[in-house]
């Protein structure tokens, strides 16, 4: 591995940030990962969420992989934790990512042309 | 799938499943035999050789949410279909060992692709699972552990971007030096 003298920076910082910030409920984003989710592209739609979450500085926002609900054929799904509510998008691409941020993350209105209901009931 | 890091991060959610707490991704890339192998192997809890003779069955699955299990299917005809070999060793209690292995210059064989963002959405997994990384191309070796990571990080999570992308970036530049160092 190359010098890890950034990565002590990077930690440095964290740090720093870790006791400025107060308690944070947090938004869970979900990314189904297993055949099918990586086969639909699923992986670029993680990168995304990841890329943008971090270039939006949003805090308290984190973007996990999982595995396969089952429904194989809307992949990819991505699932948005936030307290009690849950809401399921499918066929999700990069482009649907940038305005789940901007609508659901940010706005708090889940965007109605990916929700699972469209395709599922 | 068209990249072969897609396919390494398909088989690991495997090692995952099996409750491994180290996962070893090796690639040999080697110019004289023409090969490119792919080594995964893990510590989780193993196969019994019933199972170990089923995996590759495209209708076997320990899942429940559905009937079919294509992933270590399509890592070997990924394999087969570049005249290479496929072969998956698994003791129960001490692990599992996938190898794959490719002709080199098979013009059927996908190229390695983005692997960091593979290698990244491991560490961003849930269960706290350590990956090891080694790249070799003929004598030239690149290899990145996230044990080395964590104990720098000293409590940071991984969930920290700014720690994710440094990962990326590490690794990008690690395979770029020993392929540059290599075509000299």
């Amino acid at each position: 591995m190359k010098s890890l003298d950034d990565l002590k920076k990077i930690r440095d910082k964290a740090q720093a940030k870790v006791t400025m910030r107060g308690k944070n409920d947090g938004i869970r984003v979900l990314v189904g990962m297993a055949t099918c989710g990586i086969s639909a592209g699923a992986r670029p739609v993680m990168n995304r969420f990841v890329e943008e979450i971090s270039k939006r500085d949003l805090e308290g926002v984190t973007v996990t992989p999982v595995g396969c609900i089952g429904e194989c054929a809307i992949e990819p799904i991505v699932e948005i934790l936030q307290g009690e509510q849950r809401t399921t998008y499918c066929r999700v691409t990069e482009e649907a990512v940038d305005r789940i941020i901007t609508e659901h993350i940010q706005g708090g209105k889940p965007v109605q042309d990916y929700v699972i209901g469209k395709y599922r009931l | 799938m068209n990249e072969l890091s897609l396919h390494i991060l398909d088989i690991v959610q495997n090692s995952l499943k099996a409750n491994a707490k180290l996962i070893e991704i090796t690639i040999n890339e080697n110019s004289k035999d023409d090969s490119y192998t792919i080594i995964i192997s893990d510590n989780g809890h193993g196969m019994d050789e019933k199972t170990l003779t089923q995996v590759s069955d495209p209708f076997y699955t320990t899942r429940t949410t559905r009937k079919v299990g294509m992933g270590t299917s399509l890592f070997k005809m990924a394999a087969e279909l570049c005249d290479g070999t496929f072969h998956i060793q698994s003791t129960v209690g001490v692990g599992t060992k996938v190898t794959a292995s490719f002709v080199k210059s098979h013009v059927n064989r996908a190229p390695l692709g983005a692997i960091e963002d593979t290698i990244t959405i491991l560490m961003l997994n849930d269960c706290d699972v350590d990956v090891v990384y080694k790249h070799i191309i003929d004598k030239k070796e690149y290899i990145f552990d996230t044990r080395e990571v964590r104990q720098v990080l000293d409590g940071i999570p991984f969930t920290d971007y700014d720690v994710i992308a440094w990962v990326k970036n590490n690794i990008k530049d690690g395979i770029n030096t020993i392929t540059e160092e290599e075509h000299k």
